[in-house]
């Protein structure tokens, strides 16, 4: 298969996500999205009463199949308006750990209810702020959204509530990297759908099971940790993103560089023979990753995910991600496909043995 | 009437639109100066450019010379160098507000390469840091280039880095686009110079360079053009937000021109100032006074001139000016354009001289 082909697909799903990203709540146009984008390689879709998307890629073994599901998160994080002030300003509250150093000035979309409308955000301009003032961070409660509309009008069309996100947009950089609103996470969105893909060609003993989780980023993990309750899987993997290496860093310590392969999981969230699975696949396939080290909570859906249904066996695999939780995160196409493969070449494997060998730990 | 006719043969336009699409830093006009050249082309008396590289316009050959200056520049950023990792480090041009430039989209250089300008995810960062402002010499842009060598190829030294911030009507009246100030001034020039003749005026319309950084172009300008008098035509802070209080709001968008009484730069010819107020009283047309008494316009660079020029600044009320979306009123620009028409019509009957 030509690269240049996959690349464009791969772009076109991340186009699609980010374009229907959304806080918690909201997540039923990346449902929609879903429905269309992973559903060519899937035998049954549905959405579950929390509003994460299920979808089954059925195993070629005999039934019972042992099932293998894959969580991205659907949402993102932004804000809801939690009143209109004199002037048709919106104030805002924040969903998920949005990044407050660079609220200022960012444009931004609000949800209404008959459509969405152009903002952006202001604060006291800079001449009638002090010196001190001009050197911290704006606290949120006093930043607004300007809609550039009649106060009336944004009293009748945004009731508080209303979500309000970055504006959207998805630029192409060089050597195949990529930078978008809402990559987190429809960069690990995007690798489920690669191993999709990849799995109708090379078959797989399992029922591969990819869930799209809603509120991920409001905490509590509630979507991928209802879904994985009621799909009830063997094992799981949330493949989600970590922090690529960043200019000017220190320590390069925990992140990992752009194109360099995706991260596995180490830690009391990544069960070790499901983990080993991974590593084993990608040695042999010759797949380059990195190792996280994560000692406590992974901050994903697989933290969640692990203590439901008696227990599941859990991985996190990371795609690395540059200015996390900014309009402009940014990634390689390479490690999506990366992640993708390792993702479809480790389902391929799991089957009942794989499965009763999870409990058996040294 | 924002569209405006673009005469026989070319195809309609949009020209507020096309002007805060242009990219234009100090010292690197060329773009902004080609849009205004399309444009006016063949429809002024005469039009070039000064030693300096101000886009001049003169309509008739009246006696009395006026300038009406507004500026092609913008605030931005420039690349200064690269560094190993295949970034390009930047240095601010004009007065930004530093505080607006992580997380942002940019395009870089003529060939407008897509690029953002990163921050460390803040989740890596502890309390402190995570409060912090981050100044300029932090950031840098990211065009996905993995070393020195490949950055270098995108972006050479001094080549310029602007918002890739979209024109956009956000409702019938106000527009969002980058570099409002002072697009609007040179879409009002454009509209006053596109007008009939006036018999007794020489209309020195000018496009001025180098505004942001200390008022260059203007003052060259009307070294070169001797004007009776000058206006210049600028965008002005409209502060009318939440949290500044009426006295400093310095203007609210949607009240009409504002007429500034001083800036940092000049105290403005008193008479011209009364005379435009009293225009505007008379003919209904809305006004406010610029309530702020800093910064600077080309007015602050023309005053000082020859053996002194009287001049005055007339401006529209933008929000976020100096940030990548700034906030205009379609009105205001209108009203602006009418003030000043009326100041011209009353110039050219001998109704007024300052």
């Amino acid at each position: 298969m030509p690269v240049e082909v996959v690349l464009l697909d791969i772009l076109e799903f991340l186009r699609e996500l980010c374009r229907t990203a959304a806080v918690r709540g909201y997540e039923e146009p990346s449902c929609a999205a879903l429905g269309r984008l992973w559903g060519p390689w899937l035998d049954e879709t549905r959405t579950t009463r929390l509003g994460s998307f299920v979808g089954l890629a059925r195993g070629r073994g005999p039934e019972p199949r042992p099932r293998f599901a894959a969580v991205a998160h659907l949402d993102a994080v932004g804000f809801v308006v939690t009143r209109v002030e004199d002037g048709g300003f919106l104030r805002l509250a924040k969903v998920g750990g949005v990044d407050r150093r660079l609220l200022l000035g960012q444009e931004v979309e609000v949800l209404a209810p008959g459509g969405p409308l152009p903002g952006v955000i202001g604060a006291k301009p800079p001449h009638l702020s002090s010196g001190e003032e001009r050197k911290r961070v704006v606290p949120v409660e006093e930043l607004y959204v300007d809609l550039g509309l009649d106060p009336a009008v944004v009293r009748e069309r945004v009731p508080p509530g209303t979500p309000v996100h970055y504006r959207r947009q998805v630029l192409t950089l060089r050597n195949g990297r990529v930078s978008g609103t809402y990559l987190d996470d429809a960069a690990g969105l995007a690798v489920l759908a690669v191993a999709l893909e990849e799995l109708r060609s090379l078959g797989h003993e399992a029922d591969f099971i990819v869930i799209g989780s809603a509120g991920e980023e409001a905490g509590r993990f509630a979507g991928a940790v209802t879904a994985a309750s009621d799909v009830r899987p063997h094992a799981a993997v949330a493949v989600d993103v970590t922090f690529g290496s960043y200019p000017g860093q220190g320590d390069p310590t925990g992140t990992f560089p752009l194109g360099g392969g995706p991260a596995i999981g180490l830690g009391p969230n990544c069960h070790p023979i499901l983990t080993r699975l991974f590593r084993t696949v990608a040695d042999e396939a010759g797949i380059p990753y990195g190792l996280e080290v994560m000692p406590g909570s992974s901050g994903t859906d697989a933290w969640g995910v692990q203590t439901v249904c008696g227990g599941i066996p859990t991985a996190v695999l990371s795609i690395p991600l540059r200015y996390m939780h900014t309009p402009v995160e940014t990634v390689s196409l390479d490690d999506i496909r990366l992640a993708g493969h390792l993702l479809a070449q480790a389902a391929s494997r799991v089957d009942w043995a794989f499965v009763e060998g999870l409990s058996c730990f040294d | 009437m924002l569209r405006l006719d673009p005469g026989p043969g070319r195809p309609p336009s949009d020209l507020l639109e096309e002007l805060t699409q242009a990219c234009s830093l100090s010292g690197d006009e060329g773009e902004v100066r080609a849009v205004l050249r399309r444009w006016l082309g063949g429809t002024v008396c005469e039009l070039y450019t000064d030693n300096i590289g101000n886009l001049i316009c003169r309509r008739g050959q009246g006696p009395v010379r006026v300038i009406v200056a507004a500026h092609m520049d913008e605030v931005g950023l420039v690349v200064a160098g690269h560094d190993d990792s295949g970034l390009l480090r930047v240095k601010e041009s004009g007065g930004l507000d530093v505080r607006v430039l992580p997380g942002r989209a940019v395009l870089v250089g003529r060939p407008k390469v897509p690029g953002v300008i990163g921050a460390p995810a803040v989740h890596l960062l502890d309390e402190d840091e995570a409060e912090r402002v981050l100044p300029s010499r932090e950031l840098y842009v990211d065009v996905g280039a993995r070393s020195k060598e490949e950055a270098a190829e995108v972006a050479a030294p001094g080549d310029p880095v602007y918002f890739a911030t979209s024109f956009e009507r956000l409702s019938d009246r106000v527009v969002k686009a980058k570099a409002l100030d002072d697009r609007v001034g040179c879409y009002i020039l454009a509209r006053l110079l596109l007008d009939p003749e006036r018999e007794n005026l020489t209309l020195l319309g000018v496009f001025t360079v180098q505004e942001e950084v200390g008022l260059r172009g203007a003052r060259v300008a009307a070294q070169h053009l001797a004007p009776r008098l000058a206006l210049a035509v600028d965008g002005t802070s409209a502060a009318d937000v939440p949290g500044v209080e009426p006295p400093q709001t310095c203007t609210h968008l949607g009240r009409g021109p504002a007429v500034s009484l001083m800036d940092g730069t000049i105290v403005m010819h008193e008479r011209i100032r009364e005379h435009l107020v009293g225009l505007a009283r008379r003919h209904g047309v809305p006004w406010q006074y610029r309530r702020l008494t800093t910064a600077g316009t080309d007015a602050g660079g023309i005053f000082l001139e020859r053996t002194g020029i009287p001049a005055c600044t007339v401006a529209v009320p933008c929000r976020y000016i100096h940030s990548p979306a700034s906030l205009a009123d379609l009105d205001d620009i209108e009203h602006t354009l009418t003030l000043l028409r009326l100041l011209l019509d009353s110039l050219d009957k001998g109704e007024f001289e300052p």
